[in-house]
């Protein structure tokens, strides 16, 4: 039902659409503005890094761009579906239906095998048990976990554990895939293998990625970087141009 | 989707093995109470109604002396009555069955090596009638043994086993202090009355062998009265009040020297005692689930905030709120239901092994268990609703930052 509605798979529409989205935050004297006024626009199977220092509003936006919250003012356009406008179940299903969401600390269920975590996302969606438990093993085998699928997080590094929830996020097949300083909590070697990961689903795959990072190393993965300062879009570059 | 919740629920009350049997402690004996006050309370109901099938029906019985109610009891002050008083009233009131005068006396009763101390009841035929006796063998009193006051009687069970074991009594002769009586008669056994008294205790003989051989006196201390079916015994009590009055003289506005006492009013007396009893202890019971459904919803509030990361990743990843909700409630609703299954378990099995103990019958009845297995699941319920609406309403930016 809410699937039909909300899937207006029209061209005309990027698929993310932010006009002049502000967010405040308290009343008064205690109230701030973590963002003010961003435009932006990110297409089908785009790569995009978001940059910036603590407070500059990247996390704020993440948070509008996963409807996990709403524009204070300006528009959030998903497939042309205004986001704001949506009650909070509605932007649950669209999560359900067209988001993954990677975080920096992992954020998968403990004491629940990597099998059960993966399959999660699919239980809210209604799939019968032996379906959602192949697509479960294919989306950890894509993640390279073959094997490991009866462990649980506390039997997994911390690399395995974000490799869980990437395979979590993907396992649905979002549209976009919102990964939130994934690598935050990861040494080099097992962030450039998260990084290297998400690449090749967004080559391979055409899946759409948004990444927030401090890291430039790892915004470089990324075609396009978005850098935030003081609640708006201060640079975008492409492929290494600033435009 | 409903199966997925609940095996969720159960492995979540697995992992907390501990703490999930405390929380249903309240519930297991909450209904464990109720289950058995109420199958105690209908076993004790049933056995009063039955034994009043033993007693006699339409019984009455006329004492001498007033009843009073309340500490002290009976005080006999009237005059005893006399075997006449026992004819008057046969002959004078209409739609009586049968009248029993009687007198008793407590005395060893001997055969051989044997002895016993019993009741000595001296009566006529009547009494077997109006007290719902049945003779196991041997025969009644004859007319000629009653007005003769011959020297037999007709011993209870109990008697029979103390005094002849395996032996067959029959034409023996028992020792009542100097009276040697021939033993023509056996009593049914009625076994213990819900007073828990032994009913089979004692021996009937003719009442004036009673009064001559072992009284010494004429006297007559109860007389039982039956009525016959459909006559009411509201109406003969107050047709024996009236003789009485007359036969004893006592004058207008001057209070009855004796009373008479409707066994029905007695048991119906008793019964709604121990109705009243069963639903006291049923409420105290019902309370207890009460306190029990306070646990649950005090555990599911700690377990939500607990689990308030995991919240907001099933609300993060595509749980609406009434996925959430419904994950709380059905686990809170299989905890109660859980804490009901065994406490009904209890229950019937404390109320089997009560009703041993007190000797009443083991009533089970479904219709209670399914009452209290339903009431303990609406604990779940009530108790669990608040915690998760708490959950489902979980903010999913706040529960993923909480640690």
């Amino acid at each position: 039902m809410m699937k039909e509605t909300l899937s207006t798979q029209n061209s005309e529409h990027s698929l993310i659409e932010l006009q002049g989205v502000t967010k405040d935050y308290g009343t008064g004297s205690a109230a701030m503005q973590a963002l003010r006024g961003i435009d932006l626009h990110i297409g089908q199977s785009e790569f995009v890094a978001v940059m910036g220092p603590s407070g500059s509003g990247k996390s704020t936006c993440m948070n509008i761009l996963g409807c996990l919250d709403t524009p204070s003012k300006g528009a959030y356009l998903f497939e042309g579906v205004d986001v704001g406008k949506l009650s909070r179940d509605q932007r649950a299903l669209l999560r359900r239906h067209y988001l993954g969401f990677v975080f920096q600390g992992f954020n998968i269920l403990n004491r629940t095998s990597a099998l059960e975590n993966v399959e999660l996302p699919l239980v809210y969606r209604g799939i019968p048990v032996h379906e959602r438990r192949e697509s479960a093993l294919r989306a950890l085998e894509a993640v390279g976990l073959k094997g490991w699928e009866t462990h649980t997080p506390g039997e997994l590094s911390g690399g395995q554990q974000q490799r869980v929830a990437i395979a979590r996020a993907i396992v649905t097949d979002p549209k976009v895939l919102l990964a939130d300083e994934p690598t935050g909590n990861l040494d080099s070697a097992r962030s450039r293998e998260v990084m290297e990961m998400l690449g090749t689903f967004n080559r391979e795959y055409g899946l759409t990625i948004v990444l927030v990072t401090h890291d430039a190393d790892m915004a470089a993965y990324a075609k396009r970087i978005i850098r935030f300062l003081d609640g708006i879009i201060d640079t975008e570059e492409e492929n290494g141009k600033i435009l | 989707m409903l199966k997925e919740t609940i095996l969720l629920a159960l492995r979540e009350i697995r992992r907390n093995i501990l703490r999930s049997s405390l929380t249903i402690l309240g519930i297991v004996i909450g209904v464990a109470a109720v289950i058995t006050m109420v199958t105690l309370g209908r076993g004790a109901t049933m056995k009063i109604t039955s034994d009043i099938g033993k007693l006699g029906t339409n019984l009455l019985q006329v004492r001498p002396g007033q009843h009073r109610h309340g500490p002290g009891g009976t005080q006999s002050t009237g005059a005893m009555f006399k075997v006449e008083d026992a004819d008057a009233i046969a002959r004078e009131i209409s739609g009586l069955a049968a009248v029993a005068p009687m007198a008793s006396k407590t005395s060893q009763v001997i055969y051989g090596n044997e002895n016993w101390v019993t009741s000595v009841i001296g009566s006529t035929r009547a009494y077997l009638q109006v007290r719902n006796w049945q003779l196991e063998s041997g025969r009644l009193f004859t007319d000629g043994e009653l007005r003769g006051g011959k020297d037999v009687c007709i011993i209870g069970a109990t008697v029979r086993k103390e005094l002849f074991g395996g032996q067959n009594p029959m034409g023996n002769t028992i020792r009542l202090q100097k009276l040697s009586c021939q033993v023509i008669g056996l009593l049914e056994s009625k076994g213990e009355s819900s007073f828990g008294t032994d009913q089979d205790d004692f021996v009937l003989i003719p009442l004036r062998t009673l009064q001559r051989r072992i009284a010494g006196n004429i006297d007559v201390t109860r007389i039982y009265v039956s009525a016959e079916d459909g006559v009411s015994t509201k109406k003969v009590e107050q047709d024996i009040e009236r003789l009485m009055r007359e036969r004893r003289r006592i004058a207008m506005g001057k209070e009855d020297d004796f009373y008479v006492r409707d066994m029905q009013e007695l048991v119906s007396t008793m019964t709604g005692t121990t109705r009243a009893l069963t639903g006291l202890l049923g409420a105290v019971a019902a309370v207890s689930l009460l306190v029990g459904g306070i646990g649950i919803m005090n555990i599911m509030l700690v377990s939500v905030t607990e689990r308030t990361r995991e919240i907001g990743i099933r609300l993060a990843i595509g749980a609406l709120e009434q996925d959430v909700l419904m994950q709380f409630l059905v686990e809170a609703v299989v905890l109660s239901s859980f804490g009901g299954l065994i406490g009904i378990i209890l229950g019937v099995a404390a109320a089997a092994i009560g009703a041993h103990v007190l000797a009443v019958p083991f009533v089970f009845d479904p219709g209670i268990v399914a009452i209290a297995f339903l009431f303990s699941a609406a604990v779940g319920v009530i108790f669990g609703y608040f915690p998760a609406r708490q959950a489902g309403q979980l903010d999913p930016i706040e529960a993923l930052r909480h640690e």
